[in-house]
């Protein structure tokens, strides 16, 4: 029984801080220019396929790819962000919750029309490494490792680079970081492109982990909501707490009910949270 | 208040358009404006949320799935004929709106759409699970339940009609509500909502029952659909997609408008049925779809309709 409990709490670790990997792309956008982006699963799966064409076709292997794939996110995301979102940054949500919405269902379109909703999956076998009578294989582990790297470098960037201070800026005030000199088009369109690159970098882990398709960035968009709601917004940190949450629910929660319910909790909990605290749970505001 | 000019020439067409399939006797074209109709009455009760009072109801569709989960039920075991059952169904995705409402209006801009979209996957979640239901592969109806309508093909002309009849009254409801003073605090709420407070209209009190009003249609259209189908089940009657349909179709069409709505929603119908038998473009619907959709919030965010009646100021009386 207690190997049960420590299995699932190292898998539920494990799966949550990729989980918070995955929202801290959605926190970013969400955070600095109040944009829900709805294309942020379209971008995950966007992100396993990368990963996946990597390592078949040039034989890197997703853990050396996940640069690549992070470069690629961020210069698809600032492209994205100049063509469908800089028109209506300031018009009302509904306009940016479409704009994102469209990206989403152009990616998947096409997605679905190249790639067909055939299940995928990368071919990698690293061993294992086995805790009591747990074991967890070696790329669920890589997996957990390189989210951490990823958010440690994030948060790097956020607060001791220029561009992540002028970022942090811009979601302060947009109007008042302008007039400091700071370029708030280029500054949108490379945090945006940030988030898109974190949501790809996501999917590339994810891939190594659980087989694909295209429509398999919607459960981790919807997680990524959750997450945000449950660390609050425009912090690093609250995404990985909020993943490492959701991450160990969900770990713990299917020893005692059936796993089906738990999307229902999960989602329980966004409403609840939204209705109470709107701000996040963990929020400092 | 001024009662305007549009529903002289909009019921009118839409009692033609309804009447076309029974005099040709086409069922291809039946079943299309079947379709037809159903987007309309989804799009025109949307509107009522989502244009005049300017909540985004992303996860719209949970009222539809309610609706027409109530009504299969009450149909399936209790044998309720289908009229009553869609009552019940309308009126019990208008009390869960009701009741929502009251939690999730305080919510503002994307915080409200993400929570409509959390409640939209908390109950096909919920769903999934509860047996008593059917749980993940739905219900299913016994043919002899169209029996009492006089047979399999009576039955589907019978809900042809009560579609019908539902559309009419829907867009009879919405233009009414956008003439009357709810609707002008509705809008109100739109334009500012602390503006709208402080000047007396009970918002809390208008959005709860705007959004009871925007539930009831798609609960009732949820209800013949899936009578008409003859099996429910979460996955359809709760779909994500379907909600960003009917959104579609209010930006398509023309926000806050109810020929708005409709255009947009006829529009849609023959957009969609284009795309998907074209022999180019059917494996590219869905990306085309976002394409379109981009270009519209981008470029013509005021619609269709919206962008005659910035263009004409005569017309501007009759489309509303």
């Amino acid at each position: 029984m207690v190997s049960a409990w420590i299995g699932a709490i190292l898998s539920g670790i494990l799966l949550g801080l990729l989980y918070g990997l995955a929202a801290i792309g959605l926190n970013l956008i969400w955070g600095v220019m109040n944009v829900i982006n709805l294309s942020h699963g379209a971008f995950i799966a966007l992100g396993m396929f990368s990963s996946y064409f990597l390592a078949h076709y040039l034989h890197v292997s997703p853990f050396l790819g996940v640069v690549f794939v992070l470069g690629f996110g961020i210069v698809i995301g600032m492209i994205t962000y100049l063509v469908s979102l800089h028109k209506i940054i300031s018009a009302p949500e509904l306009s940016t919750l479409l704009a994102t919405y469209s990206v989403s269902l152009i990616i998947i379109g096409l997605g679905t029309f190249i790639f067909t909703t055939n299940p995928r999956a990368i071919d990698i076998h690293l061993g294992s490494v086995s805790v009591g009578e747990t074991v967890l294989p070696m790329t669920k582990i890589l997996t957990g490792l390189f989210s951490i790297v990823t958010t440690a470098w994030f948060y790097f960037f956020l607060y001791k680079t220029w561009s992540g201070k002028a970022i942090r800026s811009v979601s302060m005030n947009r109007d008042a970081a302008e007039l400091m000199g700071i370029n708030t088009t280029a500054t949108l369109a490379l945090a945006f492109g940030i988030g898109v690159g974190l949501a790809m970098t996501a999917g590339s882990l994810a891939a190594t982990i659980f087989p694909f398709t295209i429509l398999s960035g919607g459960g981790y968009e919807l997680k990524s909501f959750v997450i945000c709601v449950l660390g609050g917004l425009g912090s690093p940190i609250g995404a990985l707490v909020g993943g490492l949450v959701l991450g160990l629910i969900e770990n713990l929660v299917t020893l005692k009910i059936p796993t089906s319910y738990v999307p229902f909790l999960e989602f329980l909990i966004l409403v609840f949270i939204l209705i109470v605290k709107p701000t996040g749970l963990l929020a400092r505001r | 208040m001024e009662k305007g000019k549009t529903l002289f020439w909009l019921i009118p067409g839409l009692i033609v358009l309804i009447l076309l399939p029974p005099l040709t006797g086409s069922v291809t074209m039946r079943e299309s404006v079947f379709l037809m109709l159903m987007y309309v009455s989804l799009a025109v009760s949307l509107n009522i949320i989502l244009g005049y009072t300017g909540y985004v109801s992303f996860g719209h569709i949970v009222f539809y799935g309610i609706g027409g989960y109530i009504a299969f039920y009450l149909m399936k075991f209790y044998n309720v004929h289908l009229i009553p059952a869609m009552v019940a169904g309308g009126i019990g995705a208008a009390i869960a709106a009701y009741a929502l409402g009251e939690a999730v209006l305080r919510l503002r801009g994307a915080f409200f759409a993400i929570a409509t979209i959390g409640v939209n996957e908390a109950v096909k979640a919920l769903v999934n699970n509860l047996d008593f239901i059917g749980g993940a592969e739905g219900l299913f109806f016994n043919f002899k339940i169209y029996k009492a309508y006089g047979g399999a093909a009576k039955a589907i002309w019978f809900s042809y009609y009560t579609m019908a009849g539902i559309t009419l009254i829907a867009i009879l409801v919405a233009y009414l509500i956008k003439k009357s003073k709810f609707g002008l605090g509705l809008m109100a709420i739109r334009e500012d909502e602390d503006a709208a407070l402080v000047l007396g209209v009970s918002t809390k009190h208008y959005k709860s029952l705007a959004y009871a009003i925007s539930a009831f249609f798609p609960g009732m259209v949820g209800a013949v659909f899936f009578f008409k189908a003859g099996n429910i089940e979460p996955h359809d009657a709760f779909h994500l997609i379907k909600s960003i349909e009917m959104i579609f179709m209010v930006m398509l069409g023309g926000y806050g408008n109810v020929t708005g709505a409709l255009t947009g929603a006829l529009v849609y119908e023959r957009l969609k049925g284009y795309l998907l038998v074209s022999p180019l473009f059917k494996d590219l619907h869905m990306a085309i779809s976002g394409a379109i959709l981009l270009l519209i919030v981008l470029f013509m965010p005021q619609g269709i309709v919206g962008f005659i009646r910035e263009r004409s100021k005569r017309l501007r009386e009759w489309l509303e």
